[in-house]
């Protein structure tokens, strides 16, 4: 296979159709726009449904119906559109049916702006429609990784019956990078045992969310969490760069970590001993790696294109046995590596602490830069 | 000649694809009828086993406990879009859905609206009986001008809170749409109507015309505080002429076919 | 080694597509290479730009302060992106758009009125190349003979009959040179 340049929100697109995606339900919103776009031809050329709703509300609850066929399903949209869309996530998640959703986070709260934003790692990974449940989170930091992680999404999805989110940021959708497609797989002939196709063998299957009696829903609740304790044990995934010798770790997602990794390496030719770690999976979060790495190093910073949300995930990790600071820029303002470098200088020369709060240090800081 | 000198015979008896057991309906709701005759219909039709049903939220959650076929439950509003996510993936089978007025009409309105005018091949069963019945008889979206309900006490002031929804009449409008009618279940006459119009709407999906549904003007005795009797006066008294009954919508298409 | 290059114009300038043809030469010399647009409403008319960074191993940052070359195709594009050039880097102007001289004397400084070049060779459409192939007399970023297959090989069908123009233009733009190469 030769390498193609071509733009992630397309990519994703395409790696989803070879993955064997049967059926894509979505809304238009930027900067998401062109994967809706790719699969609006694409789709019907391979006989494959493709249906622009009516509102993201419409999109993911078509997404619901097509899931419960067991078909490979996705929809794709951006923050606030994938705020619309998540009461259907639960009731997808309370129904365990698996599905792929891709959001293109960009600048908010509210209308906010396009420009590439991380401001919804809480949305997505701790929660966002309600009830008791969880997700798989992916987070690529280039076209490439997009279209490895965009089969993954769908073999996870389905082993897990579960939702897998892959979190990407504007830039990441509308970054043109060459990148590797994959072979088209065939679809999936197999459907699952729990998937309506009409009741032929005389058995009848009901797909539903409601457990109108407690403990019924307890006993559901308790197979959910079962599962995701098989999902932490199994499926977390990062990525590590100079961590061998180092003495201070930069810890960012996505297009942040991407960033951080050019800082980190001009950190290094200035001799400061520090490493990146890019978590992949931000759910389940790579705990582990950071609890080996707090008794090697002596401190951390995160760096997030947030108010430090990821932040806490690393600081329950590191649980006060290091110092962890923190650095970000908020609303679709992008850093630049610069900005990352002298934050890791300040780690490297400047005593540490690991009383008060990263982020009131950090507000500090940035109130002079940005007022 | 006495009465045991005819030879017995059955005359009635519950169709297959209707489950056998009891009711969570409250007595003399018209529910129960609606369930009658779609499942009459999938099993004169011979459509059980390509069927698959999508329940609603409001009265009717339970739906799928009745029918002896494959059944998804939707969020309250959603089921147009989930029956569209199922047809676009099955196309061949018979996708419907099971709706009442505040989940249709209501919070689902964008759902309907976006099924219907795509032309989505699914047929609706539309249940309006002019107020929320699950959550103990709230002002719907069909709720009568005048009419008392939990949260219109002194009777829906249109000034206020604003007139009812005629939704065959609305959907009509749109070009997706392939057969739209309103029905009764309030009297015999009217029960074998509407399951005429039911067969139909079934049959326009099955040959593929469009998008069809049926609106059933159903009684709600406990939360109107009548008895199963007065209730079934009250459709005709007070529903009819404000939701007339009547086809709204025959589509070239449908018509054709229907020679 | 990695270098950064930021081209700024007017929508409809092919700001875009110069951008792109520079990283699709980038990937089939097997570089690493990023491409992302300053995307939004200012794409409807306004200003638009591009970044694209070439590198021989894994790209960090996409998003550059300090390009080694950028390429102004007009004045705003000027205004915004002139202190921002990494000293000793190159900063292409076009000056048939631009009637300010450059301010910094830290920089290799190209100055061409690519508008009149691209018409006295009757391909007015070809402004972009002359200023890429100005870049490319100057910087020592890709090979011309690369960048001319690329754009051969990217060039859709419908537009085929302006390959020749092109090709010229970057020719015609790469004599610009204002010293050696940097």
């Amino acid at each position: 296979m030769t390498k193609e340049l071509i733009k992630g929100n397309t990519a994703v697109a395409e790696a989803a159709l070879r993955a064997g995606l049967e059926a894509y339900f979505g809304y238009p919103i930027t900067p998401q726009t062109e994967l809706l776009e790719h699969l609006s031809a694409r789709m019907p050329e391979l006989g494959r449904a493709f249906v622009q709703a009516e509102s993201e509300l419409g999109a993911i609850n078509m997404v619901y119906g097509a899931a419960c066929t067991g078909k490979r399903v996705m929809t794709s949209s951006s923050s606030p559109g994938v705020s619309l869309m998540m009461e259907g996530l639960s009731y997808i998640a309370g129904t365990e049916v698996p599905m792929v959703l891709v959001d293109v986070v960009r600048g908010g709260p509210g209308l906010g702006n396009i420009a590439p934003a991380q401001g919804d790692y809480n949305q997505i990974v701790h929660g966002g429609g309600h009830g008791d449940y969880r997700l798989i989170v992916l987070a690529p930091a280039s076209v490439q990784e997009a279209v490895d992680l965009t089969a993954l999404a769908f073999d996870l999805a389905e082993k897990y019956r579960t939702i897998t989110t892959i979190m990407m940021d504007g830039s990441i959708g509308q970054m043109m990078e060459p990148a590797e497609l994959p072979p088209f797989q065939p679809l999936k002939e197999e459907i699952p045992a729990w998937a309506v196709r009409g009741a032929k063998d005389g058995e009848k299957r009901v797909l539903t969310s409601i457990n109108l009696d407690p403990p019924t829903q307890e006993v559901m609740n308790l197979r959910l969490m079962t599962t995701w304790q098989k999902i932490e044990a199994n499926e977390v995934r990062w990525k590590g760069y100079h961590l061998d010798d180092a003495e201070y770790v930069v810890v960012g997602f996505g297009t942040a970590g991407r960033i951080a990794l050019s800082a980190v390496r001009a950190a290094r030719e200035q001799g400061i001993k520090v490493g990146l770690l890019r978590p992949i999976t931000l759910a389940p979060f790579p705990a582990e790696i950071l609890d080996e790495l707090t008794e090697k190093v002596k401190a951390f910073l995160v760096v997030e294109m947030n108010t430090g949300q990821m932040l806490e995930d690393v600081r329950l990790a590191v649980r006060g046995r290091k110092p962890v600071e923190f650095f970000g820029r908020m609303g679709g303002v992008v850093p630049f590596p610069d900005e990352v470098l002298t934050e890791i200088r300040r780690l490297a020369t400047e005593p540490q602490t690991t009383a008060g709060h990263p982020r009131d240090r950090w507000l500090a800081r940035l109130t002079e830069t940005i007022g | 000649m006495t009465l045991t000198d005819v030879p017995a015979k059955v005359v009635y008896s519950r169709p297959d694809s209707l489950e056998c057991r009891g009711t969570h309906y409250c007595p003399g709701c018209t529910h129960g009828i609606a369930h009658r005759l779609v499942a009459e219909v999938l099993d004169e039709m011979g459509i059980v086993e390509d069927t698959i049903g999508v329940a609603s939220v409001g009265c009717s959650v339970f739906a799928y406990n009745y029918f002896n076929v494959d059944f998804v439950e939707a969020a309250h509003g959603r089921a147009p879009a989930m029956a569209t996510g199922i047809k676009r993936v099955y196309p061949d089978h018979i996708v419907f859905t099971y709706q009442g007025d505040g989940d249709l009409a209501s919070i689902g309105m964008g759902e309907i609206v976006g099924a219907a005018s795509r032309g989505e091949k699914i047929t609706v069963i539309f249940i309006n009986n002019a107020n929320y019945g699950m959550t103990g008889g709230q002002m719907a979206p069909t709720t009568l001008p005048g009419q008392k309900t939990t949260s219109s006490p002194t009777g829906r002031d249109v000034a206020r809170q604003g007139y009812p929804i005629q939704t065959a009449e609305l959907l009509s409008t749109l070009e997706g749409a392939a057969y739209v009618v309103r029905r009764s279940l309030h009297n015999n006459r009217e029960v074998r109507r509407a399951k005429q119009a039911i067969r139909t709407a079934f049959e326009v999906q099955k040959a593929g015309l469009g998008f069809s549904l049926v609106e059933l003007l159903s009684t709600c005795p406990t939360n109107w505080g009548m008895t199963p009797v007065e209730a079934r006066e009250w459709v005709e008294e007070r529903m009819l002429p404000f939701y007339p009954l009547g086809d709204y919508k025959i589509s070239s298409a449908v018509a054709e076919w229907m020679k | 080694m990695q270098q950064e290059v930021i081209i700024a114009g007017f929508g409809g300038q092919g700001v875009l597509f110069a951008g792109r043809l520079l990283a699709y030469t980038a990937m089939e010399v097997g570089k690493a290479v990023t491409w992302i647009p300053s995307y939004g409403p200012e794409m409807r008319g306004g200003t638009a730009n591009c970044t694209v960074v070439i590198s021989d191993e894994e790209i960090g940052s996409p998003f550059v302060k300090n390009p080694t070359a950028v390429i102004a195709m007009n004045k705003p594009s000027l205004d915004k992106f002139e202190q921002l050039v990494a000293p000793g880097g190159v900063l292409v102007v076009n000056s048939s758009m631009i009637d300010r001289p450059v301010e910094r004397t830290d920089i290799h400084v190209v100055s061409l009125p690519a508008n009149e070049i691209a018409e006295a060779l009757g391909s007015s459409r070809s402004v972009n190349m002359v200023v890429v192939g100005a870049l490319l007399g100057n910087l020592d970023l890709l090979p011309m003979e690369a960048v001319e297959k690329a754009l051969e090989a990217h060039t859709p069908e419908r537009h085929k009959r302006f390959l020749k123009g092109n090709v010229e233009a970057l020719h015609k733009g790469a004599e610009h040179r204002v010293a050696e190469k940097v």
